[in-house]
């Protein structure tokens, strides 16, 4: 990579905080008193802690236990013009990575560098006083993004249009509705011209529709050459803006690929190549004393367990599982998920054969189709659930057991027919298509 | 041809790797300078900032600015009362509401700018862990926003004075000098303040009745000769007492005090640059500790 082509270089990235001050408490009168008088001594210490750290509790491996590293020696490069994804479970440190990067907070050790002007978004909205008016709000929280009052003036009146609120710009925020003050707010940050744009998981805010718009105007921002740092959960909006995706882990990078890769490792750590998983001791399987799993498996039509399956062909999927106490209603279920991690639809066993009858104990197979030219090519993630009705019950619920991947042999008979490039889609239906034709004059 | 050739790809160059603004994140270490260069080039927020806190003050009240005037002029009511006309305080001959609103009205300025500022940081907190902007701008904003509501008070010295037929003298112009210690003495308490009680609330609590004690520390109700000689030169080091003597002087006519002045002006300087350095060396644990 040329140096002069990388935007954020991150080298070794830690940090470090105390946390957990224990309170002591006492149950003797006297002794509380005695605590009392000294306390002021013992405060002082305490609260001195968090910020001065012994020579000891300089490794971030053998620490004392009030120690936690949320970041422990993270490395990577952003290019100019990436639009990169960090993702990772609660409190892997991707948050702490972004305060860093936005200098929120110090590192404990190691080094980045950021070439260019940058705008940071932890939050939309910070600053806005409810006091003043949605105009003085749209200068007060675009300056305190980094923008000139110049620039302010300039984007008004997109930033107003944006918002769709013209009718309150001159009302004083608290008379806001929370929408209305999100969509403000949205607004003076989506018109951020910076050359890095370091972005928490704020999209997550106002109605659906205006979500969406957020989203196209983040994309514009990707596709005008800007560099983009997006943190969060929402794997959708990170497959959707991203080309690569860095996975957080316990402080440490985990995986650094491109955007798909990434996040189907996420969402399935194993390799998502399992076709089958079983139990083979009933003591450690899911369930408990009315119902257990046994096995969920993705089949083809002649009973072959694969996990690469041709888009033309029927889809099997099932679960056994042991009923161990008669007299219930049951209702088998899957879930199936898609790697941008969107919930693709839910199918519950509707089979009249024991549908509303209680079963008795034993072991049943409960076999979802899912026909062929149905889904769309890439790999597909099942979650699998068994209810009881009598009341709605979970008795176990298996996210991310299985996984198969939608193939697309390119014979031509298959939807996408003779078309070699991307084809877009959640879904890949066959449809039946007709023309009708007058000749020309 | 060629020459001007290579300065255009030159300068193309120049301008795709952005070299005017590079970050660099590290951890800190030891004592800071104030980055003043940083400072100026936030300079727009600093001001949305100082006017927010302007138009926040008053907001949804009736009276709106008129408090700035009502309420010094409440305060100088009672001295006058209690002081004046009850306990008889002397006052080298001038009328005691003279004497009692020339010092009163710095004295407000600076008791409501080193309170909001000392306490800027923990309001601000909200603000503080989201963004970075440089953290010293959150104690310098109520200093300069109370600067306001401090011009708009002027008015009550200058009827007080008009209607005490006291004429304008040469002294007048040393007033920018006072002012200008008036606004340094709580920019450094602030910085002082705001960055202790990020670590220990105490401050908050400690702040009110410190403020009260203050005003009996400088001649605001009494005057500066009642301090027995002996003792002047250690009292003369309260930067306090030489604003409020300073002032007294500038719009009196009297004798300019520079025995009482001069220390005060060294506290404050004092206070100024310790209060900046030690703001500067805390900065970096704000977030993690508030």
């Amino acid at each position: 990579m040329n140096d002069t082509d990388i935007a954020i270089k991150v080298e070794n990235i830690s940090k470090r905080y105390r946390i957990g001050l224990k309170e002591d408490m006492h149950d003797s009168l006297l002794r509380t008193t005695i605590d009392f008088i000294k306390s002021p001594l013992k405060n002082y210490r305490k609260y001195r802690s968090l910020y001065v750290f012994g020579k000891d509790e300089c490794d971030s491996e053998n620490g004392s236990s009030s120690i936690i590293w949320p970041l422990k020696g993270v490395t990577f490069q952003v290019r100019r013009g990436e639009v990169i994804g960090i993702i990772g479970r609660n409190g892997a440190g991707k948050s702490t990575l972004l305060k860093i990067l936005s200098r929120v907070t110090d590192p404990t050790g190691g080094r980045a560098e950021i070439h260019g002007r940058v705008s940071s978004l932890l939050e939309v909205g910070t600053g806005f006083h409810p006091e003043l008016t949605g105009r003085e709000n749209v200068y007060l929280n675009g300056t305190i993004l980094g923008m000139r009052k110049v620039e302010i003036d300039r984007k008004f009146d997109e930033i107003v249009d944006f918002s769709e609120i013209e009718k309150f710009i001159d009302t004083p925020v608290k008379r806001y509705s929370s929408g209305m003050k999100v969509r403000l707010a949205f607004s003076v940050a989506a018109h951020l011209e910076p050359e890095i744009l370091l972005i928490d998981e704020v999209l997550a805010v106002g109605d659906a529709r205006f979500q969406q718009k957020c989203l196209n105007k983040m994309e514009d921002v990707g596709h005008e050459g800007r560099t983009v740092f997006f943190v969060s959960h929402n794997m959708l909006a990170v497959s959707r803006l991203c080309e690569r995706v860095i996975l957080i882990e316990d402080g440490r990078v985990q995986v650094d690929d491109a955007a798909h890769k990434v996040i189907s490792y996420y969402l399935c750590p194993e390799g998502g190549s399992s076709a089958e998983k079983t139990w083979s001791d009933p003591a450690k399987a899911p369930g408990n004393t009315i119902a257990r799993l046994h096995a969920v498996r993705v089949k083809t039509a002649d009973g072959i367990i694969k996990t690469d399956m041709d888009i033309r062909k029927d889809i099997l999927v099932e679960q056994e599982f042991e009923v161990l106490e008669s007299g219930h209603i049951l209702l088998p279920s899957f879930q199936f998920f898609n790697d941008n991690g969107l919930e693709l639809f839910a199918t519950d066993d509707l089979d009249p054969a024991w549908r509303r009858k209680p079963r008795p104990a034993g072991r049943y197979v409960s076999t979802a189709v899912i026909p062929g030219n149905y889904l769309a090519e890439g790999t597909h993630f099942v979650f699998a659930s068994l209810t009881t009705v009598d009341p709605y019950v979970k008795q176990f619920f298996q996210p991310n057991v299985v996984s198969f991947k939608v193939v697309d042999s390119f014979e031509g008979d298959a939807a996408r027919g003779d078309w070699p490039f991307k084809f877009g889609g959640v879904v890949r239906p066959y449809l039946k298509w007709s023309t009708r034709y007058q000749p020309g004059v | 041809m060629t020459l001007l050739n290579n300065k255009l790809s030159g300068q193309n160059a120049e301008t795709r790797t952005g070299g005017n603004s590079v970050t660099i994140i590290e951890p800190a270490s030891g004592w800071k300078l104030v980055d003043f260069k940083e400072l100026r080039e936030y300079r727009d927020l600093f001001y949305f900032l100082v006017w927010r806190e302007i138009k926040v003050l008053y907001a949804q009240t009736i009276l709106g600015l008129s408090w700035a005037i009502l309420q010094p002029l409440i305060q100088i009511a009672i001295f006058s009362i209690v002081f004046g006309k009850v306990a008889k305080v002397p006052t080298d001959g001038t009328p005691y509401i003279l004497f009692t609103t020339i010092s009163i009205i710095p004295w407000t300025y600076m008791s409501q700018a080193m309170t909001q500022s000392s306490q800027s940081l923990l309001q601000g907190h909200a603000m503080l862990d989201k963004i970075y902007f440089p953290r010293l701008l959150f104690p310098i904003t109520p200093v300069l926003a109370r600067l306001v509501d401090f011009s708009i008070s002027m008015v009550i010295i200058f009827i007080v004075m008009a209607y005490y037929l006291v004429h304008p003298t040469w002294n007048l112009l040393f007033l920018p000098l006072f002012l200008c210690m008036m606004i340094i003495i709580p920019t450094g308490i602030g910085m002082w303040l705001s960055a202790l009680s990020i670590r220990f609330r105490d401050v908050k609590h400690a702040m009110p009745f410190v403020v009260r004690m203050l005003i009996y520390s400088a001649p605001i109700v009494y005057s500066a000769s009642s301090i027995p000689e002996k003792y002047r030169i250690i009292y003369s080091f309260n930067p306090i007492v030489g604003v409020i003597e300073g002032f007294r002087a500038c719009l009196l006519g009297t004798p300019m005090p520079w025995q009482y002045i001069w220390p005060g002006v060294l506290t404050s300087l004092l206070l100024l640059l310790t209060g900046a350095f030690y703001f500067k060396r805390m900065e970096r644990i704000f977030v993690d500790v508030i």
